[in-house]
């Protein structure tokens, strides 16, 4: 079954079309990257798939389960990491994760034993008790990805995790993501801008202004599109649709 | 992915209330940290109940009139518009940061759970009512000291009132701030709502006494929720029933609360901040 489906996706703000007609799937246990520039639609897709924008037009499943009919069901499955920050500063890091729990109906005490857990796999359980305030940037981004796993997702999306850290930390999170997939099984969509964070073997959605460019293996994109490497791909990409759309 | 690990359909009542209790704590817990707010939430009506009742006790005499069983000092008369000042403002401050940028990351935390969102935004607004229960119980202690002292039974019976009228002023900040795009800031929220509800009802005169010097203005206080929230709140606070006020705050908070549910839309306040997030 596909993690994620999304079918004749439109959305608009006004007369501008954020997506237009998107669809594509996928696949179970797969890193999916969803690269596209600022404005691409990357965000709004985020927003319709966890149900903080009604889907107006099209369909969108997440392991079958339809956001608009069975939101609930499709949540579950559900876990996100949004571009801007979301942790509450003044509360502790444990604190913010049993509040998640809660969120997903897990008692307080199977919140903490989880947390604890998670907090020790991404190395700052020794941190629990610190407000989130007094963490790194990076530490944030590792503490969001451990709340957003809190409740076991299938699927975890996450929009532009990377923006504002320094490299040292968009390494570990890239490798900690990665890894998850790896082990876990666990089905991730990555959206970002940078292209450097895409690798050969990674599945490859190009989004740009509000369409889908190409859909694919990341390698087969790039043999397709010049053969240089993905930056090489995404600007040739890029570059064609815009030529296209001035003509 | 074999359908075994498919989570079961919807929730049960206990994790209902686990996720109720989680929202609440949470906003309590937000609560205690900000202080600024705590304390500016109480200055505001002790400065109406020490300087202005003061003031102006010589300027409008009291007479008798129910639940009061005695001539009162304008003291006594003003405290229960007073609680209901705390919630308008906590009401209205809270669900302005819902609806617009300020506590968007964390209305994303919050609408991301697999809840309904009709329970959720319930749950938020049960939360900022909670909120201002704190509030107002503070300012009850401390109005103690300036001889505003109803009867013991009186803290308690008023519990249920302060729920109701703080679900309802909480509910109608949400419609409001939902509704009218033009009142994304909480200056215009003052002006056009807060100061308009609070002087046209039974917080600081009686209506007997504005229906002396205008009877419009009687008839649109009687129509103004918040006199009702203040009448129940007063009655309820020297345990006496007022069946009318209990009726009109319940009806209006089932109303505001309907309402605001349908209206709430997340992409305003993001929208508000401009598309750059795409």
């Amino acid at each position: 079954m596909d993690a994620l489906a999304v079918e004749r996706l439109n959305h608009s703000y006004g007369s501008r079309k954020a997506l237009d007609d998107v669809s594509f799937s996928v696949p179970s246990g797969r890193f999916v990257a969803l690269l596209g520039l600022n404005g691409a639609g990357k965000s709004t897709l985020f927003s319709l798939i966890t149900r903080l924008y009604a889907v107006r037009s099209g369909a969108i499943r997440v392991f079958g389960f339809d956001i608009r009919r069975d939101p609930g069901s499709a949540l579950s499955l559900l876990g996100a990491v949004f571009q801007p920050r979301t942790l509450d500063l003044d509360l502790s890091v444990a604190q913010n994760l049993t509040y998640h729990a809660a969120l997903h109906g897990i008692r307080a005490r199977e919140g903490r034993k989880r947390a604890a857990e998670l907090l020790r796999q991404i190395g700052l359980a020794d941190r629990a008790r610190d407000k989130v305030r007094n963490l790194s940037g990076g530490q944030m981004r590792r503490v969001e990805i451990a709340r957003a796993l809190l409740h076991r997702p299938r699927l975890l999306i996450l929009d532009e995790p990377t923006v504002g850290l320094d490299i040292k930390a968009r390494a570990e999170i890239l490798d900690h993501v990665r890894t998850l997939v790896q082990r876990e099984g666990v089905t991730v969509i990555w959206a970002t801008h940078l292209v450097d964070e895409v690798a050969a073997d990674d599945d490859l959605i190009v989004l740009h202004r509000a369409h889908i460019l190409a859909h694919g293996a990341a390698a087969e994109i790039v043999t397709q599109n010049g053969g240089a490497g993905v930056a090489e791909a995404f600007t040739w990409l890029t570059g064609q649709s815009d030529g296209s759309e001035a003509a | 992915m074999s359908a075994l690990t498919l989570p079961p359909a919807g929730f049960s009542i206990a994790q209902y209330a686990i996720c109720l209790k989680g929202i609440v704590w949470r906003e309590a817990l937000r609560f205690l940290h900000q202080r600024e707010r705590f304390v500016s939430a109480l200055v505001r009506p002790l400065v109406w109940l020490l300087i202005f009742a003061v003031g102006f006790r010589q300027v409008l005499g009291v007479s008798i009139i129910p639940p009061y069983e005695t001539y009162i000092p304008y003291e006594v008369y003003i405290a229960p518009g007073l609680m209901a000042m705390i919630q308008l403002f906590n009401g209205m401050q809270s669900s302005l940061s819902m609806v617009y940028d300020r506590e968007m990351g964390n209305m994303r935390t919050l609408l991301v759970s697999p809840f309904p969102r009709w329970f959720l935004l319930s749950g938020k607004l049960v939360a900022g009512t909670a909120v201002s229960l704190l509030q107002v119980y503070v300012f009850l202690a401390i109005a103690w000291f300036w001889d505003i002292q109803p009867p013991p039974i009186g803290y308690l019976t008023v519990l249920p009132a302060l729920m109701v009228s703080g679900l309802m002023l909480g509910a109608l900040g949400m419609l409001i701030s939902s509704v009218v795009k033009q009142l994304e800031s909480f200056a215009g929220v003052m002006n056009f709502v807060i100061f308009p509800m609070f002087f046209a009802s039974s917080a600081l005169y009686p209506l007997w006494r504005v229906q002396e010097a205008s009877p419009a203005l009687y008839y649109i206080c009687q129509f103004n929720p918040f006199t009702h929230a203040v009448e129940l709140i007063r009655f309820a606070l020297y345990a006496q029933p007022n069946l009318l006020s209990l009726a009109v705050v319940c009806g209006c908070t089932g109303i505001f609360m309907s309402g605001a549910i349908l209206a709430y839309d997340p992409a305003r306040g993001l929208l508000v901040r401009g598309r750059r997030e795409d």
